[in-house]
């Protein structure tokens, strides 16, 4: 039932608009089927399942709208649904930034979100997967946490001005943190795939593993600025806010233009068109692009395309709701699902033979927002954090905290890598200068 | 963990993070909706679709498996006891029968209602069901868990047959048997939030008045933007145990807050000052402000502390009033300094810092992969080191009325209670469950189990955790005639901690300094950099109890998959000394 074809989905909503007596409909649904399996000390803590598909309704009387959901599709549900968010359309204020929904629109046709093997993972897989990288562990000795989560689902919408949408899309993710037995040592390692037949869960442990092992004993650094080695785990995450994330987070046009975003400009107006980082730093949104392919559409019917948002250093598009587009007179764009930063061939590995002094940083933690004027954050290294001396990792070295922000990150920029697939984006580790440490700690 | 309210995820379930003012209103709020990224995980597609237009990230209200609904629905009443009683029944028989041998059903009505205003504009207004049943059995000494939305006998059992067959197959490589500790069933009973009104029943219109009238009183004084929302939530649950426990709970909270931002367009300047408002176990009777409950801060400061109710005109205006002085305060010295803090923001270093860390699951390593783990472990305590200076004394409590964490019986059936933490400084205890118990060498609970959702399992959550006020007679005034150089901090702001919960750095939302005993003027750019030892051993002073107040945390996070919980923290205003201050303004381009 999870996910229903092109036909089926669509029979359901053309169903669901010709109960609507509203002056505008619009429906979606949604379908979702997946799993998940935690383990802690080395064994499957817990494990759960979902399935689901459900459908969203909201029904607009000028400019009011209301929303209502069902998860069942006979006719009766599907009318009563209809009823609920018109009668909750009726009862609710107008909105001033009303927009008139989509008319029909053109998406890319996207097949390449969809594998069949994510699809097709069962509970023994994942105890498969679990359970290769807890052996792992017990077989080293070390102690590991780690969260395993698969989902194949699809995504239809339809609405009373002939807008159509449909894609189905898998993911599987799945982090683990390898801990020495005297917890002096601590390493992480972490992956999301569109296609499951990519996924290795005991090759991910054995790095988690290693960088756990080598991070014992580690020596106290003096806070500072120093040139670090990020690596993609400490420029995005997929279980917390992450400096990548927030910078592209921040290119939205309404608060640069309300005059709260780094992006605001002084006098008034936006900063769109301005050199802000690194003319190395490009980056773009393509849902098509083969290692992170993406839904073709927004939650609102916008067509999700190619779009270059920072090329050689210069902002150059915003994105913003429809109503904030039209107001301001810009480009219609929504923000993007994943993105792309450019970057160059070399390994983590060989960014750190190409380094004098620096510090390698596995992963950045608890990152949290501090001065929005400047989007400066605050932060610790986590899991594995070393000193580089001539080209080599000489020892590893306490977590500090720091406090920086990612726009003066991307213009400290000494050299970029390979970018990797992190979060359904891809992102590659960056080489930067003079990133502020400005304190330490003695967690492991 | 505390994690953002608008760390969305998209429909493929990939992580969106936006930054702090980004959507202006969630500024506070990132202390208090955690993990609204969890929360809508499995809301898929639904949120940015269905909103009001122009509210590009604008999310409803964060549970799961939720219906929208006509806000006449929330005062509907939902099944009656009996009829609860023959449904757990129907799940605790179907279990026993197919081989636990022990058994619990939750069955659980959540109503919610969120309002969502900026400037002269409803934004939003979102009313929200989600009805369902969980079971949790034991089977071959393993745990096992299903949930369904069929709240039927024949629905019960089937989930109930689930959750054995999944406990029978996690079984076969599990390590060690669940050890659970003995707990007496309570026959029929129930408890109810002691609320003076319902916020269902105030008309939503009557709502959205207020909001706007707080707006206007923020837009009057000069602010340049203003959000504000009204959160409230009723938790209509259900617990029937294999123990012969029947408990009937109805659960109220509500949470009322805004955020004010001024901008100097000429120097392109911005700041923002939020809501000194704490959410809060109470009725609507919380936004009748009672002149009682105002606590003055310190002279100078045109501060208010709220006790049980709250007054979001009066705040909303200082706050305007605050944001602009924000913009042209001076930015202050790195160095170190002696630190006031007040109620409304301490709370929140008392969760990241006392709190979290004495978490047995945590200590032991369960948490390891995502919110990490405790640097006082079971060998730290035993070594007996101070936590924090003789002054500090912090319980645990499930008791405290008008706190978010008060409940009658936790998640799996046990009566709560209130317990030492830390004690004259020292480390006494930690926060344990049924299955916990045995490690500490503990024949009970402490009644604090706690899931987020019927279909989401329950575990081991924080309990309100508050700091004792000092008992000698101590004004915040008096307090500061003390400080020869210091800072006093009002509100929380930026907050992180390392994942053993050592090394951490607060923000605050309104800075002053104190020279001499005397506050000065406005600071900016402040935040403090401190060792959680360190920091409570530095504890010098702590008002009395008429200072003592209570901060909250709508949704801290905990878990994989994540689950929200809802926690205060009580203490009254209270000096450390010598506290590492940073400088957090930066220069771009």
């Amino acid at each position: 039932m999870p996910i229903l074809s092109k036909d089926e989905a669509q029979t359901i909503l053309k169903k669901v608009l010709s109960f609507s007596t509203a002056d505008e409909c619009d429906a979606t649904l949604n379908g979702r089927t997946g799993g998940n399996v935690r383990s802690a000390r080395n064994t499957i803590s817990t494990a759960g399942a979902l399935d689901n598909v459900s459908l969203v309704v909201t029904s607009y009387f000028g400019k009011k709208s209301g929303t209502a959901t069902c998860n069942e599709f006979d006719d009766a549900t599907l009318r009563r649904c209809v009823q609920r968010a018109e009668e909750i359309a009726k009862l609710a204020p107008e909105s001033p930034e009303y927009m008139p929904l989509l008319g029909p629109q053109q998406y890319t046709e996207s097949t390449k979100a969809f594998a069949a093997s994510t699809a097709a993972i069962d509970p023994d897989y994942r105890a498969r997967q679990v359970g290769a990288s807890t052996a792992l562990c017990d077989q080293r000795k070390v102690t590991s946490a780690g969260f395993l989560e698969d989902m194949a689902g699809f995504v239809a919408k339809r609405n009373s001005k002939g807008l159509e949408a449909y894609q189905q899309y898998t993911n599987v993710e799945f982090s683990v943190t390898v801990r020495t037995p005297d917890g002096k040592g601590s390493g992480y390692a972490a992956a999301d795939y569109t296609d499951a037949s990519k996924f290795d869960a005991a090759r991910l442990t054995r790095i988690a593993a290693e960088k756990a092992s080598s991070s014992v004993n580690a020596k106290a650094l003096e806070p500072g600025k120093y040139t670090v080695i990020l690596e993609p785990n400490a420029l995005l995450s997929n279980v917390d806010t992450s400096l990548m994330a927030v910078l592209m987070g921040s290119l939205d046009a309404r608060s640069a233009d309300e005059g709260r975003s780094f992006l605001s400009k002084k006098g008034g107006g936006n900063k769109k068109g301005e050199k802000l980082f690194d003319e190395r730093v490009t980056i773009y949104s393509d849902p098509m692009n083969a290692e992170i392919p993406d839904i073709t559409f927004a939650g609102d019917g916008r067509p999700q395309k190619r779009v270059t948002w920072i090329e050689k250093g210069v902002v150059k598009n915003l994105y913003s709701s429809r109503y904030w587009a039209q107001k301001a007179g810009i480009p219609d764009l929504p923000p993007p699902g994943g993105w792309i930063m450019e970057g160059g061939t070399q390994s983590t590995a060989d960014l750190i033979k190409g380094t004098a002094k620096g510090i390698l940083v596995t992963r950045l933690w608890y990152i949290r927002p501090v001065d929005p004027q400047t989007l400066l954050y605050t932060g610790l290294t986590r899991d594995g954090t070393f000193y580089i001396e001539n080209g080599q990792i000489k020892f590893p070295i306490k977590n500090f905290r720091f406090n920086e922000s990612p726009v003066i990150m991307l213009n400290n920029l000494e050299a970029i890598g390979k970018p990797v697939r992190l979060g359904g984006n891809l992102i590659p580790p960056l080489k930067i200068r003079d990133f502020t440490f400005t304190s330490l700690s003695d967690a492991v | 963990m505390l994690v953002f309210f608008w760390q969305l995820r998209n429909a493929m379930g990939r992580l969106l993070s936006f930054p702090l003012r980004f959507v202006p209103i969630f500024t506070n709020l990132l202390s208090l909706f955690p993990n609204y990224y969890a929360a809508l995980k499995r809301r898929d597609f639904v949120g940015l679709t269905g909103l009001a237009a122009g509210a590009l990230f604008l999310p409803a209200f964060p549970s799961r498996g939720v219906t929208p609904v006509d806000p006449a629905r929330l005062l509907e009443p939902g099944l009656d006891p009996a009829q609860k009683k023959r449904l757990a029944d129907a799940g605790l028989n179907a279990a026993k029968a197919a081989g636990a041998s022990y058994a619990d059903v939750r069955i659980g009505r959540y109503l919610n209602q969120s309002i969502f205003t900026r400037e002269k504009q409803v934004q939003n207004i979102a009313s929200g069901e989600s009805f369902g049943a969980g079971v949790r059995v034991i089977a071959n000494g393993t745990w096992g868990f299903a949930a369904t939305n069929t709240v039927t006998e024949a629905g019960l059992a089937k989930a109930a047959q689930l959750a054995v067959a999944i406990a029978k197959a996690n079984a076969k490589v599990q390590n060690e048997k669940v050890q659970l500790a003995p707990q007496k069933g309570y026959g029929d009973v129930s408890w109810k939030t002691p609320i003076q009104q319902n916020a269902f029943e105030v008309p939503v219109a009557q709502k959205v008045e207020l909001l706007l009238a707080a707006n206007a009183r923020a837009l009057d004084n000069g602010a340049s933007f203003v959000n504000s929302s009204l959160f409230q939530i009723n938790e209509q649950k259900y617990f029937a145990s294999t123990d012969g426990s029947y408990i009937d709970q109805d659960v109220h909270r509500i949470w009322p807050t805004f955020s004010v931002t001024s901008i100097d367009r000429a120097s392109g300047k911005f700041r923002s000052r939020d809501a000194l408002s704490a959410p809060m176990g109470l009725g609507y009777e919380y936004l009748t402000p009672k002149e009682a409950d105002k606590i003055a801060g310190p002279a100078g400061t045109g501060l208010v502390g709220y006790r049980n109710s709250y007054d979001m005109l009066a705040d909303a205006a200082l706050a305007a009033k605050q944001v602009k002085e924000k913009l042209t305060a001076k930015s202050v010295t790195p160095g170190k300094y002696d630190l006031v803090l007040d109620p409304n923001h301490l709370g929140l270093t008392i969760h990241e810092s006392v709190g979290h860390p004495l978490e047995l699951d945590r200590v032991l390593g369960y948490e390891a992969n995502y919110a990490g783990t405790s640097f006082a472990t079971l060998e730290w305590k035993a070594k007996g080191l101070p936590y924090g200076s003789p002054l500090v004394n912090i319980v645990a409590d499930k008791l405290q009325p008008g706190s978010l964490g008060a409940v009658g019986y936790d998640d799996e059936g046990v009566k709560t209670k209130r317990w030492d933490l830390i004690k004259d400084g020292k480390l006494v205890d930690y926060e344990k469950i049924r299955d916990q118990a045995h490690i500490v060498g503990q024949t009970e609970s402490d009644g604090c189990c706690y899931a987020d959702s019927w279909d989401s399992v329950q575990f081991q959550r924080m309990p309100n955790v508050s700091l004792q006020p000092g008992k000698a007679k101590l004004s915040v005034d008096e307090l500061i005639k003390g400080v020869d150089k210091g800072i006093y901090i009002a509100g929380n702001g930026s907050f992180s901690i390392d994942q053993q919960r050592y090394n951490f750095q607060f923000g605050g939302q309104v800075f002053y300094a104190i020279e001499k005993g005397q506050i000065t003027g406005m600071l900016e750019d402040v935040a403090y950099q401190a060792n959680t030892q360190e920091f409570w051993n530095s504890c010098a002073a702590i008002c009395d109890e008429s200072d003592y107040r209570l901060f909250g945390s709508f949704f801290d996070g905990k878990g994989q998959p994540s689950q929200v919980s809802a926690v205060s923290h009580g203490s009254a205003t209270t000096r450390f000394n010598g506290v590492n201050v940073i400088n957090t303004a930066r220069k771009l381009g």
